[in-house]
């Protein structure tokens, strides 16, 4: 953690508090300082804290009143509670941990017990911090897949990736969507010195301009309404990592400005907060924008684009390397016969040269989804080209739905198939703002088919 | 203010501890080092009910008696120390301050019901005295148990650690120094 880790110290005897807070800042915490258990609920509500050091025996609001309060639905701290008591009483420090204090210590303390103390509680909190990181990580890896391609064009990109990776440099993926740019992202981080470290994805063109500022550098509690608690942001969770900026061609004016910000000052704050908090992360961006355009028309700063430019790569359509696509038929026919249970099937001839002949508009995401499809739906020993959608045969006009909002539902849903669900992507090729595609999906309660 | 480190004994405290120490701050440290006439007996500070001295009285004390030409200024001490938090301390220091205080008590080995060991006594106090002396230029904690900065808590602690910093302190060290435009 590159932020110091901060301690709240509650007692009403300023001594005690005085020499606590000494004795802590040798350690290198920020410490801070309340006289009653009013105060230390106040100062809870205002920032966050690591560990709060709460003496039981305080005049107005006790320890154990402040505790219960610390703990309820009014502050709900994350903060671990150790209380301290000038009495070895047992009965109340036994109290203190049934309402959730972490430990109790006996005044004056023991140097080495306060110490260690202290550094069980950050210990036991950067363990949390790690198991939800480490649960990313397998997660990614569940959906971390190779990257295919015999072609000139890929085995540059594979060229590219190897050489690019070591480097800390900024890289801008570009490509057509359904062309692979997460997976080249993923293969960047996993062959750089960050692979240990987390992974983080943003599909920018996903969500709202407010939520992304939130989501890209998190909020402290209290932020704005409806922020209860601090939450990391992006930026915070790829700590040493990488950050993956997906649909960035996408991103508002506003949110390309603080994205500047963190790239030339590497620091960012978290939305309503005081400190500033250093970005030890690679950053990775992609787009299948022609970000040039957007340039020109003013709905892109240049800046920004040089920033993240450092590095480009460009993963061509397929349609523009054809003789990957048997190769890539052949792999996902492996798959997801491997995944429903199924003898490896075989491909028609004839199949495959429509395979080959076709156009592929939604690239190699659109040619998994169609081996996908003909695997469940063709009952033979091989796929052949009845298997496939595009095999000639028009589609039954009774299988057209009759209402006009049917209509527009299948539409809709169609379009967001194709486009794996790119909200920015959809939302232009169905001439619509994404408010208003936000709006009918919410209406027609769309869900994602394929995942 | 000149690069000069004060070591003042606070109490009676044996002339050669104090040369020795002023000899590892010039040649640890790169800081000229000189040795001021003695304070008195901290009685001032004394508690009866803890039949200890408080650190942060005697360190109130040091800062009012500073002199004006010296860079940083060491209390070394007999008495035994506490914070009213903790049982004891080993010394005390203010963070990017000027002034420092040590307590020889518990660095006896005889504290510890051991034999007398001179050279030991004298380890301990140069490891303690530079330790809040790095303190006083900013430094906190390391988390290397061999640096001179690693937090003693017990006699233990100061016994494993060398008596230097190690080569990240000793950096953060000199560029605090440089950084005083001294």
């Amino acid at each position: 953690m590159a932020k110091k880790p901060r301690i709240l110290v509650v007692d009403d005897e300023a001594p005690m508090r005085e020499s606590l807070k000494d004795w802590l800042m040798e350690d290198g915490y920020e410490v801070g300082l309340a006289g009653s258990g009013k105060e230390a609920i106040v100062m809870s509500l205002e920032r966050t804290w690591e560990v709060i050091l709460l003496d039981l025996k305080m005049p107005g609001m006790d320890g154990l009143e402040t505790l219960k309060r610390l703990k309820g639905e009014d502050v709900k701290t994350d903060a671990e509670i150790l209380v301290m008591t000038a009495y070895a009483s047992i009965d109340t420090a036994v109290q203190a941990m049934k309402e959730g204090a972490f430990d109790y210590l006996v005044k004056p303390f023991d140097p080495d017990e306060i110490e260690m103390q202290i550094k069980r509680i950050i210990a036991h909190k950067d363990l949390i911090q790690q198991n939800i990181l480490l649960r990313q990580k397998l997660e990614e890896k569940t959906q971390c897949d190779e990257i295919i391609g015999k072609s000139d064009a890929m085995q540059e990109i594979f060229e590219l990736i190897s050489r690019v990776a070591p480097a800390d440099s900024t890289v801008l993926i570009t490509g057509e969507s359904g062309t692979g740019k997460e997976l080249v992202a993923q293969a960047i981080h996993g062959n750089s010195q960050r692979c240990y470290m987390p992974f983080i994805a943003v599909n920018c063109g996903a969500l709202p301009d407010s939520l992304l500022e939130s989501e890209l550098f998190g909020y402290e509690k209290g932020a704005f309404t409806g922020a209860e608690h601090t939450k990391k942001g992006r930026f915070e969770m790829a700590d040493k990592g990488t950050l993956f900026l997906d649909e960035i061609g996408d991103v508002s004016l506003k949110t390309q400005v603080d994205l500047l910000r963190v790239l030339q000052e590497r620091k960012f704050r978290r939305l309503g907060g005081q400190d500033e908090i250093e970005a030890d992360v690679r950053i990775l961006a992609a787009t299948n924008r022609d970000l040039k355009e957007a340039i020109r028309e003013n709905q892109f700063r240049e800046d920004l684009y040089y920033r993240l430019n450092v590095i480009h790569i460009h993963i061509p359509p397929l349609r523009e390397r054809k003789e990957d696509i048997p190769l890539l038929a052949r792999t996902f026919i492996r798959r997801y016969c491997l995944e429903m249970n199924k003898e490896p099937l075989k491909i028609s001839d004839p199949a495959l040269k429509l395979l080959t002949d076709y156009n592929w508009p939604g690239n190699v995401r659109e040619l998994e989804n169609i081996i996908e499809r003909a695997l469940v739906i063709g009952g033979g020993k091989e796929i052949v080209s009845d298997d496939l959608p595009f095999s000639g045969k028009e589609p039954e006009p009774e299988s057209y739905p009759k209402s006009l909002k049917m209509m527009e539902k299948v539409h809709i849903e169609r379009i967001l198939e194709e486009t794996g669900w790119n909200i920015s992507r959809a939302a232009r090729e169905l001439d619509i703002d994404r408010q208003t595609l936000y709006n009918k999906i919410e209406k027609y309660k769309l869900k994602r088919k394929s995942s | 203010m000149s690069a000069c480190v004060t070591i003042c004994p606070v109490g009676p405290v044996n002339q050669e501890i104090l040369a020795h120490l002023a000899r590892h701050i010039r040649t640890r440290c790169g800081l000229e080092c000189r040795i001021s006439p003695e304070m008195e007996n901290p009685r001032y500070a004394y508690n009866e009910t803890r039949h200890q001295y408080d650190s942060k009285v005697i360190l109130k004390h040091l800062i009012r008696c500073c002199p004006h030409d010296t860079l940083r200024f060491i209390g070394v001490t007999p008495v035994d120390l506490y914070v009213p938090i903790l049982k004891y301390v080993f010394g005390l220091a203010q963070i990017e301050g000027q002034c420092a205080l040590i307590s020889l008590h518990r660095l006896h080995p005889r504290f510890y019901d051991q034999p007398p060991d001179h050279d030991l006594l004298v380890e301990r106090v140069k490891k303690t005295a530079v330790h809040e002396l790095g303190h006083t230029f900013g430094l906190t904690h390391c988390r290397d148990r061999r640096c001179i900065m690693y937090s003693s808590t017990r006699i233990e602690d100061t016994d494993h650690k060398q008596s230097l910093f190690c080569p990240t302190c000793f950096e953060l060290f000199k560029w605090h120094l440089e950084h005083l435009s001294v």
